[in-house]
Formats: structure tokens, sequence, C-alpha cells
């Protein structure tokens, strides 16, 4: 394997390649085919026809749609395999299936039905708070999720044979996914005019191999497949992500919690092929239906109206504070809401991502009775 | 010479940048009026189904067809493979359509899903005896084709037996010694089912070059923004490591 790979493997044993199955470049291969293309969420048969219908390069099965997942919170776990199966028999283009972070027996089950692709993702409730799955115990391919540069480069240091732009699951709306693409596009835009000298203390500051900071600033891009998602619900925002420099982009409640899936899944798909092109943009944004409503997550704490009562906490990186803050009141006030969902704890420090897990622990314990105004 | 590569959806990038390290400029091709502009075209590896949708929206079958029936060089790796051939089984429900020209069978993902993919050195006699190199290649088979049988007029320019890969269908698992064809070309047509783009070996690249007739040198100097190199807001096309 000596130089064939991305990924130079360390030591013996943490790849076996006693087959020819299944190195790094056929697992990156695939990530290759995939380019220029969409990936769907489905959550059944039916929606994976419509999918391959609409022109997807690939379907995504999972139990819910983010956006269910946070409407309805609960733990959110790795599809029944039965479910997978069927929408395997259903479509001819490859199928991806969601794992929770860390849990590495569901992405072995995923790879066991003969699944092409897996994803360890962040939308599912986390099972591993500190470790990732070693995706080099696997021959399937993995895609996971990243905010910045560092964390891209660690997840392909542990395997991941494709990454994809965290963004804000199931919100349909695209400023977290741009605030990733803008932040790893910059760290590789920097990165590549970089001295030499310079690179240990920047691998040191993003917290990253070094081998693969180099090769990214050899290549003056990731060297895997990257791709968009969270909030994408337009053709304009699929374009959007191309032009920022993504190979393609993940569609997750944007198209099923639209007016009409199969119009707006075409457009989407249409829209990331012809992304430079603004007037046969422009044509295909035309008469699509309603877009997912959506929920705009800018207001630090927002309520909806009604007997909805959703509650929407985000948490930035560093405010710990405000955590705190946020913790104290649910510990001490009891509430009407009868939901309680909260950002996905990407932006959260490790000690803010502790709370939140106790919090939505709590939360499930459905103790949210009396009033709370935030 | 400037060949067009249908850049609909897939590893257009990649046989752009291998065109490069031999010195040629590819263009990607979106559109019927594109095809004008080019000698040659190159369909690339992706997904068929999402290729085929995407030219039956732009309407861009027509054309092809008439490309093809032109005689001018057209190569098809992986789902181009499926594009050109006149039949294809395996498909999605309801079929997709092809363009067509190339006289054989293909059956889509032949080999099974991802986790059967492979790659594997292939000899490739023919080719080599036009371009020189080692006397076999570095197939990348990804979620591949298949070609069942062809008609006469197609050479054969590799194959790979099928006990070679640990195959899991159950319908394919009587004869051991059985060989799939994996390589062919009839007159003006190259197709492989497997992804001479995705390694650093260019030869399967320079062959078919040299199918493309010396005539047309900067025949197509005007070509819409949208097909040069340079992609949007003219940051240049990077590509991957090339596995060598």
């Amino acid at each position: 394997m000596a130089g064939s790979g991305v990924v130079t493997v360390y030591g013996n044993g943490a790849l076996t390649e006693t087959t020819k199955q299944s190195p790094f470049s056929v697992k990156v291969g695939l990530a290759q085919m995939l380019r220029g293309g969409v990936i769907m969420d489905v959550v059944n048969a039916e929606q994976a026809r419509i999918a391959e219908e609409a022109g997807a390069c690939a379907v995504m099965a999972l139990e819910r749609v983010p956006a269910d997942i946070r409407a309805q919170g609960g733990v959110a776990r790795m599809s029944d395999p039965q479910l997978i199966k069927e929408i395997k028999r259903a479509v001819t283009i490859p199928v991806m299936a969601k794992a929770r972070i860390g849990h590495f027996v569901e992405a072995q089950i995923l790879e066991a039905i003969g699944i092409d692709y897996v994803d360890e993702s962040e939308v599912l409730t986390l099972a591993d708070d500190e470790n990732h799955i070693n995706k080099h115990n696997f021959r399937i391919p993995f895609v996971c999720g990243c905010r910045n540069l560092g964390e891209a480069l660690r997840r392909i240091r542990e395997g991941a044979a494709m990454i994809r732009t965290k963004g804000e699951a199931g919100t349909g709306n695209i400023i977290e996914a741009v605030r990733h693409v803008r932040s790893v596009m910059g760290d590789i835009r920097v990165l590549r005019n970089m001295d030499d000298d310079e690179v240990f203390t920047f691998a040191k500051k993003i917290q990253a191999p070094y081998d693969l900071v180099m090769q990214t600033k050899q290549l003056g891009r990731l060297p895997v497949v990257h791709f968009a998602a969270g909030g994408v619900a337009t053709p304009a925002d699929a374009a959007l992500m191309m032009q920022l420099g993504c190979d393609g982009v993940f569609v997750g409640s944007g198209i099923f919690k639209s007016g009409d899936p199969a119009k707006r899944g075409r457009a989407i798909v249409q829209a990331v092929t012809h992304y430079s092109d603004p007037q046969l943009l422009a044509e295909i944004s035309c008469g699509i239906g309603e877009a997912m409503v959506g929920i705009n997550l800018d207001d630090k704490v927002e309520r909806c109206a009604g007997d909805m009562s959703v509650l929407f906490v985000p948490i930035y990186g560093g405010e710990f504070g405000f955590v705190d803050q946020i913790y104290n009141q649910f510990s001490t006030v009891k509430m009407s809401a009868r939901c309680v969902n909260f950002l996905y704890p990407g932006y959260a420090s490790l000690h803010a991502r502790r709370l939140l897990t106790g919090l939505e622990q709590w939360h499930v314990a459905n103790l949210c009775r009396n009033d709370f105004v935030a | 010479m400037v060949v067009g590569v249908l850049a609909l959806q897939g590893s257009f990038n990649e046989h752009i940048a291998a065109l490069k390290r031999l010195g040629v400029k590819g263009v990607e091709v979106r559109k019927p009026e594109q095809l004008l502009n080019v000698s040659s075209l190159i369909i690339p590896g992706g997904e068929s189904t999402t290729m085929a949708k995407l030219a039956e929206l732009h309407n861009l079958f027509p054309a092809l067809r008439e490309f093809v029936q032109m005689g001018k060089p057209v190569w098809g790796t992986c789902a181009g493979l499926i594009f050109l051939a006149n039949k294809a089984t395996g498909q999605k429900t309801g079929g997709q359509e092809l363009v067509g020209g190339l006289d054989c069978t293909v059956h889509r993902n032949f080999f099974g899903s991802q986790i059967q993919s492979f790659e594997t050195e292939l000899p490739i006699p023919q080719v080599v005896a036009k371009e020189g190199g080692p006397p076999c290649f570095r197939a990348v088979f990804i979620r591949a084709p298949a070609i069942l049988d062809v008609g006469p007029d197609v050479e054969v320019l590799a194959d790979i037996p099928v006990s070679a890969i640990a195959i899991q269908k159950e319908e394919d698992s009587t004869e051991s010694g059985k060989k799939v064809i994996v390589a062919v070309k009839q007159g003006n047509l190259l197709a492989t089912a497997f992804h001479p783009e995705l390694t650093a070996d260019t030869r399967w690249h320079s062959y078919f070059l040299k199918m493309v007739p010396e005539i047309e040198v900067g025949a197509s100097a005007i070509i819409s923004t949208s097909t040069t190199t340079q992609s949007f807001g003219g940051r240049p096309i990077i590509d991957f490591p090339i596995y060598q």
C-alpha cells in the first residue's frame, strides 16, 4: 500500500490489507464518483425512488429526517436494517446510512447489510462523546462531518473517505453551512501560502495530524471529497455551496419537508450541475413550490407560540457562562415547553456538551410542565 | 486539440486533470451547443442514472447521439460505458435513456455494491503495444458495470476472470472460469468499466487521444465562460492526489 493511498497507515494492523478489496483508493473512489451530485435523505423506499427519479447521486437512509429529529427530540439511532434493505432494493444508486458517532457496532451492522457508505453522523444522538469510530477497521467507506479544517483532518486520519461540513441540520438555514465551508476553505487558503516552517505550529493549533496538514497544503484542497450539508433548502443554497468550493451537497429535510419534493429535488440536482450559470439557476428556481419553513436559530432563545412550545437554545462555542445560566434556569424553574431542542452539541465545548447531554436526558424525562420564559 | 468532458456529474475534474498532465486542454460540456466546439468527448464515471436524468432535462441525448454518429471519438468510463452501450441490464425501475452506438450488452453494478469494489492489475496488451509501459494497468473498479456480450465489430481490449473477484451474486456463481469484458473499442468508440482517471497512469488517456484525428487545432477558441479550466471565481481547479 506504500504511496498508494491518501492515508498512510501507521504501524501494522490498523488496516488489514489481506485482500485487494477496498483499499483507501477504492473507498475514496466512490466518493469521487459522487462529485457534482446531490445526496438526499430518505426515510422509506418510496422517497428513495423519488430521489432517484429526481437525479440524486446517492440516498441516505435514516429513520427520521433531521427536521423531525429536531422537532420530536428523543434518541435518534441507526435506522432499522429492514428498512435500509428495502431502500437498497428499491434503487440502483448508492445507498448510505447513518450511524451514531462512536457506535462501531451500528457501523458493523451497516457493513454487513452491504450498504455503500456509512455516515458517522452528529445528527443522530452521540454514542461516544470522546471517540469516533476507527474507520480503518472497515471495508466500507465512511463520511464524517466537520466544522473546520482541524476537525476534517482528524476525521480523515481516523479513516473517513469523504467529508461533509456540518452546517445546522434540520433548520433550512444555510448560515452555519456557509460559516463552516468558509472556515475550511479559508484555512486551506491560508495554509497554501504558509511558510513550511510554520506548518508544524499550524498543525498544533488546529489539532490535526502534521502529514495530512502538509498534504492539504500541497494539494490546496482537502485530500478527500468535500460535500456541504445542513440547511440546504433551495437551488440557490446548493449553488452557493458549490461556488464556495464544495464537491457536492447533502440535502436532508430540505426536499421531503417542502411542498413538492420531486420538483424541488430535481431543481437542486440541476443547480449543483449548473452552479455557475445564473440564467439557468433563475430558470430552475421558478415555480418549485413551497420551501421547507425552517427555523431561524438567530435568537438566542426562541420560543414558538401556542401549544407548539418549542424552545431552541443555540449554544455557541466558548459561551460556557450562557450554558450554565440556561442549565441553572432549567434546574430551578419548571417550564411548560413540551419540547426543548438544543442546537447540536457541535458548538459547545466538551464541558458544555456534557451539560447538554444531561439536559437532553432531563428533557426526555419530560419534566417540562410549568412556565418558563427566557 | 480540445477534448470535451461531459460535466453533468461525476469524475469529470479527474479526467480534465489527467488530460492536463498530457498537455491537452479538456473543457467541461454541459449543454448541447458546447458539443460543437470539441473534437472528441469523454463521458466520465459517476452515477449513470443521475447523468441520464440531467442529460434528459437539458436535451443532450439527441446531440450526443449525433456526435457519436458523426464518428467523432467518444470514450466512456464506467457510467459512460453504460451511456454508450446499445443495451443495459440491471437498470433502475423504468429504465434509463442511453446514447447507444456501442454494440454490446452492459450489466449495471455487475460486481455488487461498494463493498465489492476492488482494484486489480489488468493486462492490457493492445494498449501496451501502442503506448508501452508495464504490461498491466492498475484498474480501479467502483460499483462497476461489466460487458456481458459484444457484437462482431467490437474489439475486446481487456477482460477479467469472474473467479478473480469474490462475487456474491447468486445467479453468477455457476461457471468459475468465465470471463467478463471490461474494456472495448469499436471504431471511434472506447469504453472501460474501470476508472483510469483515478490513477496516475495516463496510458488510456493518450491511447484515446491518438484516436482523435490531428485536425481542428484551435478550432474551439471560443467556448463559453462556464467551460474554462478555471472554476467559478477564478479559483484554479485543484485535483485529488492520484494513486500511483
